[in-house]
């Protein structure tokens, strides 16, 4: 039955499957590539020739370095913040059972689903009723937001998998609820809560939408990116683009390689 | 104390979500009700006409955004699900590189893989230019600045949340479940309809959950890619808001919007035959 007909089947799965990933990478390709283009009028949009000048002259942009400062202050303030309530919460929601935690789960679930444009509008909606100013302030508090939830989720998922067994072990060892909570839980939680910071930090270097309606008049990288659409990005940004995905891809590959050694 | 412990844990994100995302949504229900102008103020006066007003002014844009998302949707389960699939059946020791190179594009900003995106679309860009000095393509064509351009840049930017909760859901089907139908003499096909197809419809319902909400409610590819005659509903809450400060208006499309959102998520769980949104979310 499965003979000639399923094996071509499966290779053709194969190639599309293959042409699919080649399609979402080659809008990453074009931008390290012209991270390098020589060019010589004032839009990067033609192959002019190979150079390493924009690498050279990265920060040669101040706003723009500005904007990505910016970014990634704003990121790591964020993802401390949502990374300690979240984590909290996470165990909250996964070791114990207490009331209101329907109402919590709900909350949650309303962070995750509320569109971030929504999100944005609203938070914008509170702040220009009580004269708050916008600044980097306003912009961490959006993010710590959004992130809260996944980083939650992230958590819980991974308490909820524990073994219970093991913090009464603890305490019967006559360890207290901090010792036990440092030794024993804290450890076992860490790769949820890495992940959950991995999480945090992605979505708020990268986030658009929200921080559009919160920033004021300070420029995150993003927002900077989408402010110069209309006269040209300058090649500085694919090279910072280009950095991150580096960066990223890095980290991503040294921690799989470390979580295949664990096991 | 020990009984203390889960509120303690819970109290600062409980206010977090409390101040930053409950009284916002009450702030934003009140000034949607509310007229007047940023110079003078705005004063509550429940009008409920703001609601008319904006849907009568930007039915066209809201219409165009539900019918963008889902296309797009549509267009990611069509394209996804067979990636998804062959990932989780034919993968084998390979399954977490494909993965990987799936999620490849999240390690780069979103708003710059719009853009690179546009790049490679451009009406003289390396597609099209290049096609255009082959005589292929007239000279006029263009993908840029039409309907075609902002669904794609939709579809693009959330298909791997398509991929990912279907290849989750069909991961854990048993292949010896889909052995057994050939056994019982099943063709592949029925096999597939009868066996694969039902037990992977949570994964679909989580894929169509993660993106026709954001791809609908984006503002980015619509500004990026799509020309004046594709704005969608986020490019107009934007202006209203950050333009012209018509913050009555803003907040009104905005509930409007979430309201037509979440009416869609419940009449498309009832119509899958999920009994729990919430539930089902949660997993």
């Amino acid at each position: 039955m499965r003979g000639v007909r399923g094996r071509f089947g499966d290779r053709l799965l194969h190639a599309y499957t293959w042409l699919i990933i080649l399609w979402l990478v080659a809008p990453i390709a074009v931008m390290i590539a012209f991270g390098f283009n020589d060019k010589q009028s004032k839009s990067n949009a033609t192959w002019q020739g190979f150079t390493l000048k924009w690498y050279g002259e990265l920060f040669a942009i101040p706003d723009l370095s500005d904007a990505l400062v910016n970014s990634l202050l704003i990121a790591v303030a964020s993802t401390i913040v949502t990374v300690v309530i979240g984590t909290m919460l996470g165990l909250a929601l996964g070791r114990h059972r207490f009331r209101g935690q329907g109402t919590t789960n709900f909350l949650v679930f309303a962070a995750i689903s509320t569109p971030e444009l929504v999100m944005g509008a609203s938070l914008l909606s509170l702040f220009v009723s009580a004269n708050v100013p916008r600044n980097q302030i306003t912009i961490t508090i959006a993010h710590v937001l959004f992130s809260l939830a996944f980083v939650t989720v992230t958590v819980r998922a991974r308490v909820v998998s524990l073994d219970p067994s093991l913090e009464e072990a603890a305490k019967d060892l006559g360890a207290g609820p901090w010792a036990t909570f440092r030794q024993v839980t804290l450890p076992s939680i860490m790769p949820g809560v890495l992940a959950g910071a991995m999480l945090a930090f992605a979505l708020s270097i990268d986030d658009y939408v929200v921080t559009s309606f919160v920033n004021g008049s300070e420029l995150t990288f993003p927002l900077w990116i989408i402010a110069s659409v209309k006269t040209g990005i300058p090649p500085q940004v694919n090279v910072m683009g280009t950095l991150i995905f580096g960066v990223g891809v890095l980290i991503a590959i040294v921690n799989a390689v470390a979580a295949r050694r664990r096991t | 104390m020990r009984r203390l412990t889960p509120y303690l844990l819970a109290l600062p994100s409980w206010m977090w979500l409390a101040i930053f995302l409950v009284v916002p949504l009450a702030a934003m229900a009140s000034v949607s009700l509310q007229t007047g102008n940023v110079i003078d103020g705005f004063v509550m006066t429940f009008s409920f006409g703001n609601y008319g007003d904006a849907l009568g002014t930007y039915s066209t844009q809201l219409v165009r955004s539900l019918g963008y998302g889902a296309t797009a949707t549509a267009a990611m389960l069509v394209i996804g699900y067979p990636v998804a699939y062959w990932i989780a059946f034919k993968g084998g020791s390979r399954k977490s590189v494909y993965l990987f190179l799936l999620l490849l594009p999240f390690f780069v900003s979103f708003v710059l893989r719009t853009i690179s995106w546009g790049f490679l679309l451009a009406d003289d860009g390396i597609v099209l230019g290049t096609l255009k000095s082959w005589g292929v393509l007239s000279a006029d064509f263009h993908v840029l600045a039409t309907s075609f351009a902002v669904i794609a840049g939709l579809t693009y930017n959330w298909l791997p949340f398509m991929i990912l909760p279907i290849y989750v859901s069909l991961e854990r089907v048993d292949p010896r479940l889909v052995e057994a139908a050939q056994d019982l003499y099943a063709t592949r096909g029925t096999a597939f309809r009868k066996v694969v197809l039902p037990l992977s419809l949570p994964g679909v319902f989580a894929g169509v959950l993660m993106t026709f909400v954001p791809a609908t409610a984006d503002p980015v590819n619509a500004q990026v890619l799509g020309g004046t005659g594709n704005t969608m509903i986020g490019n107009i809450i934007q202006t209203e808001y950050l333009v012209n400060n018509d913050y009555p208006t803003a907040s009104a499309l905005s509930f409007t919007l979430m309201a037509v959102l979440l009416v869609g998520i419940f009449v498309y769980a009832r119509v899958l035959g999920t009994e729990n949104v919430l539930e089902a979310a949660a997993r």
